[in-house]
């Protein structure tokens, strides 16, 4: 017979394993709450198969003779995301350097430029297309300005972390050898980061493509433009070829995107 | 010219514990000094109070006639570039080549334009060729770093402290990675500029041999303070037992 031991029995009812206890049915009741409140059914899920049914056969065949039309918009979806990528990038370059520990030395400068770009992360995209289509009015500038701004938040914190992990070993070289602050950025700092700016400037204009096509849900030009419009006019089979075509852009960007960063780190 | 420090001391945590204490010593032009003692017993910080990388601490350094500890900007930059540094982990950067590794020690000589930009006068590209050469390492200019050995970067870094035409090298343990063979090689260019061009040379080692091999004179650290100084033949055992005793208490 096993001899029990005290040290390795489990004890089921510690203040800690209380604890637990509590935690798990707090998610429980908190589930259930949260299932209710969003009007979670089956029965209604069930109910909607015909209709979902219905609206899947009204979009087949695609309707191609609409291509054209389609790949313009989706050219001007991928053009905006890219010019949003490339002003977010020419913005969050001195930034990133600001918001680093081991460049900037001003501890209050660094904080308020790190407290901009937290608040600038968490102001959606969408929220900030609204805005600029109330600014500037309807089309793909509103949300390339949206775009940008947004994406600074992420690139600038992007862009200071990867700063503030480089190797110091060449900083102190350069310092020994009498360099001055912009040539130790220039040749101890910026050849450790530079792989890596690239490949997160890749990674936001891959994200900025799919963000780029909901924009146009909210009149910001682009794809998402001409989908509202079909949805709108129920011209379902249209839709459906926006949406492959969709499914193909975000698809193809996503392949070469992270096929070219994993060749530049 | 030459190093004087006078009642040298740095402290951490408000005096209870000491980098340097009270450290005096006069070393004059063309000097080759090791350096020796436990890690932590100053070495590290000597040197780099020598070149001001560290912060200044109380007494005074002077450094080839100028105040180390009261130097700032621009005079701390022109007294830096007479100075070369050689590092433990060699501190080169890994994706540049060889040549623009050697090349940045060249900046502080260059306008800034030239620095920057990397359009570095000819001069300055035919001096670091040539310094690469002299150090064994003729026609791996273009060689990515990363793709050196470990004896081969340290080569380049000792290029790069040369190229600056130094007045004084400080090496701060600059064989700890390599293999003992490849550290005579190390210490045996930093013997040859000493001997060739009047370089002063101070190398933290913690290699006796090679210290009492190569240096002229030397220095030990403990705990902040100098406790030796002198010939290698007058390094006697009861000095090392002073110098490399370690209290049971600090381990």
């Amino acid at each position: 017979m096993i001899q029990s031991s005290d040290s390795i029995r489990i004890k089921y009812f510690s203040l800690r394993r209380c604890f637990t206890y509590v935690s798990l049915i707090l998610a429980i009741v908190m589930t259930y709450w949260a299932t209710v409140a969003v009007e979670f059914s089956a029965t209604k899920l069930f109910e909607g198969l015909p209709y979902m049914k219905d609206f899947l056969s009204r979009m087949w065949p695609p309707d191609t003779k609409i291509l054209p039309r389609v790949l313009t918009d989706t050219l001007l979806t991928i053009q905006l995301a890219w010019v949003s990528t490339i002003i977010a990038a020419v913005i969050s370059l001195p930034i990133g350097f600001i918001a680093a520990s081991n460049i900037c030395e001003s501890v209050w400068l660094r904080r308020v430029t790190i407290f901009f770009l937290n608040a600038d992360r968490a102001i959606d995209s969408l929220i900030l297309a609204l805005f600029f289509v109330s600014a500037v009015g309807l089309g793909p500038f509103p949300g390339t300005l949206a775009l940008a701004v947004h994406s600074v938040g992420m690139l600038g914190k992007l862009f200071a972390d990867s700063i503030e992990s480089i190797d110091p070993g060449p900083v102190e070289a350069l310092r020994s050898a009498g360099a001055g602050k912009l040539s130790t950025i220039r040749w101890a700092v910026w050849p450790q980061v530079a792989p890596h700016f690239i490949s997160y400037f890749l990674f936001r204009f891959e994200l900025n493509v799919r963000v780029a096509v909901v924009l146009g849900l909210v009149g910001a030009g682009g794809i998402g433009f001409l989908l509202t419009q079909y949805m709108r006019l129920f011209q379902y089979q249209k839709v459906c070829t926006v949406i492959l075509v969709i499914l193909v852009l975000v698809m193809t960007v996503d392949y070469f995107s992270s096929k070219l960063r994993r060749s530049v780190l | 010219m030459g190093i004087k420090a006078s009642s040298l001391s740095k402290s951490f945590d408000e005096g209870k514990t000491f980098a340097l204490k009270n450290v005096n010593i006069e070393i004059s032009q063309g000097e080759f000094i090791a350096v020796i003692g436990l890690s932590g017993a100053g070495k590290s910080t000597f040197l780099r109070a020598i070149n001001g990388t560290n912060s200044p601490g109380t007494g005074t350094l002077e450094v080839l006639g100028q105040n180390v500890t009261t130097l700032s900007g621009k005079s701390l930059i022109s007294l830096r570039k007479q100075i070369g540094f050689i590092f433990q982990q060699f501190n080169l950067v890994k994706s540049l080549s060889a040549l623009q590794n050697v090349l940045v020690g060249r900046t502080a000589y260059s306008p800034l334009w030239r620095s920057v930009t990397g359009c570095y006068h000819a001069a300055d590209v035919a001096l670091a060729k040539k310094t690469l050469d002299s150090v064994g390492l003729r026609g791996r200019y273009d060689e990515k770093a990363r793709h050196l050995s470990g004896g081969q970067q340290q080569r380049v870094a000792i290029a790069r402290a040369l190229v600056q035409e130094p007045k004084i090298i400080l090496a701060d343990e600059p064989m700890a990675s390599l293999d003992p063979k490849l550290s005579e090689v190390v210490l045996d260019i930093l013997a040859a500029v000493n001997q060739q061009k009047n370089i002063t040379i101070l190398v933290n080692i913690h290699v006796l041999e090679l210290a009492r091999k190569y240096a002229k004179r030397i220095i030990a650290f403990r705990k902040g303070e100098l406790v030796f100084d002198g010939k290698p033949e007058a390094l006697t055992e009861a000095i090392l037992e002073e110098i490399y005793h370690v209290d049971k208490a600090t381990l």
